[in-house]
């Protein structure tokens, strides 16, 4: 029997359980379905029209792997901050640390990205309509600001409007397509350059795709940051993140086929707005109004749950002493993390203003990157720590470790991606967490309660 | 004996954001804005370009079109332009050196955070 002890902790205002399935679904799909108005398409400029394909499915098949994990150790440590809480009781501190910093920032640089393409949409339509250099910036900080405050408010709120949004979004996907299909474009479909130009940079451009092809579905692990205001974690979180990465990648191969179709590779593979730029090839009015209500309300939807995931991340920290305490404070009235909320605003303002859209989301996949080649060792750790039939898991998922293992591989894999092109962010990146770790380890950690470190109800892992 | 930690003054923790900030600026932004990362991609213009010597056909003229670029001189830069994945194997290797010890290196560190957690939580091992 484990000698489990127990200390009455002081009584502390908790975050609210009001969250259901679909508001899941809407989390993830919401933070991620922006990966296909925008940034996946990086991918066929770095490989070509072939290898953007490629990339779409093997990046799909590693989130599932991802979305298979994850839902395991999810649906058994629910509680605020998804991985981070998962890191502290599996990991140690340390990682835990690392976690919630990859988790902040991979969000935190989302979010910029989503209002860098708020303003380069609103400056092309504003070109469009013969008002060429609109100041972006205005719409940015608007965009951020709003949002910001909408969270401030609320999550239940937040995240009702995320589902709307988000099913809009989505729908304005499908209905392309099925216009395009059915001869609603002015221009026909083109797939000429897939025999006359296939790989334009041979096969090394297919390992190089597969860095943006991870944008098409990155951020769908923030379906667990609000396991803390589920109401049912075990039910909930599995079956929101699965339906969420089914959805992403019917979305995504669409996305791929009409872009594709529609746009020379060499402009889609540089493009700001590449589904709205499928909808102005077109020629049809309709679907240029809903392309362009789609990719707002996308980026919105997206920036939106950032801010949702960034902030429970950064809160977690902060009552846990990983930062200042003053971050785990709750709002009195709203049961936000308003502290953290607020503090996250200007570093997302600071890149959103001062930084290119393709190395913001770079440092976002980055992040993402760490994040889930972390998870391929947690997932390890976790059943030889904890057996099958030592504590109960709301889902078990299958083949273990396969998933892990070869989530590993394709983790390697796009860490070579990312280097093709972008090695000197991957250096600097590297160097900004092995900097924090040594702060954290060597400094930070003596205000850390060591005992409150662990408070799931489980035994005693094995081998400590 | 449960591990009593110090008090932080509110200075200290002013200090400490103050740090994370620097540090994220410092690393990842001033980077960028000194123009020291960024994607290797440069265009490789041609003389009198055509949309045939830029290899377009007809439907993609279409499309160019369509997207507000009629001329082939202001869509060459865009379809000329390609990245440079020459690289050397030893900056690949460092890169490798960087990830795994990274990992290497937070999974040491926590682990000894890890025991001092599970000694206080669950007592001294038996």
């Amino acid at each position: 029997m484990a000698n489990v002890t127990s200390t009455a902790a002081p009584e502390r205002l908790q975050l609210l359980r009001v969250l259901g399935p679909a508001h899941v679904w809407a989390l993830g799909v919401g933070i991620v379905l922006v990966g296909e108005y925008m940034g996946w398409n990086f991918s066929v400029g770095k490989g070509g029209m072939i290898a953007g394909l490629v990339a779409c499915w093997v990046a799909g098949l590693l989130y599932t792997c991802v979305a298979m994990i994850d839902s395991e150790v999810t649906s058994t440590v629910a509680a605020a901050g998804g991985q981070y809480a998962q890191a502290k009781h599996i990991v140690g501190p340390l990682m835990a640390f690392n976690v919630g910093l990859f988790l902040v920032m991979a969000y935190t640089m989302l979010e910029a990205a989503n209002a860098i393409t708020v303003g380069f949409l609103l400056d092309t339509v504003a070109g469009m309509l013969g008002h060429s250099g609109l100041n972006q910036k205005p719409f940015i900080i608007l965009a951020v600001m709003f949002l910001a405050w909408l969270n401030y408010r609320g999550v239940l709120a937040t995240l009702t409007f995320n589902l709307v949004i988000t099913a809009i979004a989505f729908v304005s996907i499908i209905v392309l397509f099925i216009s395009v299909q059915f001869g609603g474009s002015a221009v026909p479909l083109d797939f000429s350059a897939i025999t006359s130009d296939p790989l334009p940079y041979g096969w090394v451009g297919i390992v190089a795709a597969l860095h943006f092809g991870l944008w098409y579905y990155l951020g769908i692990e923030g379906t667990c940051q609000a396991a803390e205001e589920v109401r049912s974690p075990a039910r909930s979180l599995p079956y929101g993140t699965m339906a969420g990465i089914m959805t992403l990648l019917i979305a995504a191969t669409l996305t791929w086929y009409v872009c594709s179709g529609l746009i020379p590779w060499e402009y889609l593979g540089q493009a700001g707005t590449p589904l709205f730029d499928a909808a102005r090839v077109t020629g049809s009015t309709g679907l240029m109004m809903l392309l362009f209500v789609g990719t707002t309300f996308a980026t919105l939807a997206s920036a939106n749950g950032c801010i949702n995931d960034a902030s429970r991340a950064w809160f977690s920290m902060g009552r846990d002493r990983y930062l200042p305490s003053w971050f785990g404070a709750v709002h009195p009235t709203y049961r936000t993390p308003y502290r953290s909320i607020v503090f996250l605003v200007p570093i997302a303002l600071i890149f959103a203003l001062g930084a290119p859209l393709d190395q913001v989301v770079t440092f976002s996949i980055l992040s993402g990157l760490l994040g889930y080649t972390f998870m391929t060792f947690n997932m390890v750790m976790f059943r030889k720590k904890w057996p099958l039939d030592s504590i109960k898991r709301g889902y078990v998922h299958p083949f273990h470790p396969i998933p892990a293992l070869l989530l590993l591989v394709l983790c390697a894999t796009a860490y070579v991606a990312v280097f093709l092109g972008y090695g000197t962010q991957l250096i600097a990146m590297m160097c900004f967490y092995i900097v924090a770790s040594l702060w954290f380890h060597f400094w930070r950690y003596r205000f850390v309660k060591r005992g409150d470190q662990f408070t799931m109800p489980w035994p005693r892992p094995n081998g400590y | 004996m449960a591990y009593k930690p110090p008090k932080q003054s509110l200075a200290g923790q002013i200090f400490d954001v103050f740090v994370l900030l620097v540090l994220t600026v410092g690393a990842l932004y001033i980077p960028l804005y000194m123009g020291l990362a960024g994607a290797a991609k440069t265009p490789q213009p041609i003389a009198n370009p055509t949309w045939e010597a830029l290899g377009q056909n007809a439907t993609e003229q279409q499309q160019w079109a369509a997207l507000g670029i009629t001329d082939p001189a202001a869509a060459s830069d865009i379809i000329t332009a390609r990245f440079d994945y020459s690289f050397s194997w030893v900056a690949l290797i460092v890169m490798a050196v960087f990830v795994i010890g990274y990992f290497v290196m937070v999974v040491r560190l926590s682990d000894k955070e890890y025991r001092e957690v599970i000694e206080e939580r669950f007592g001294p091992k038996r």
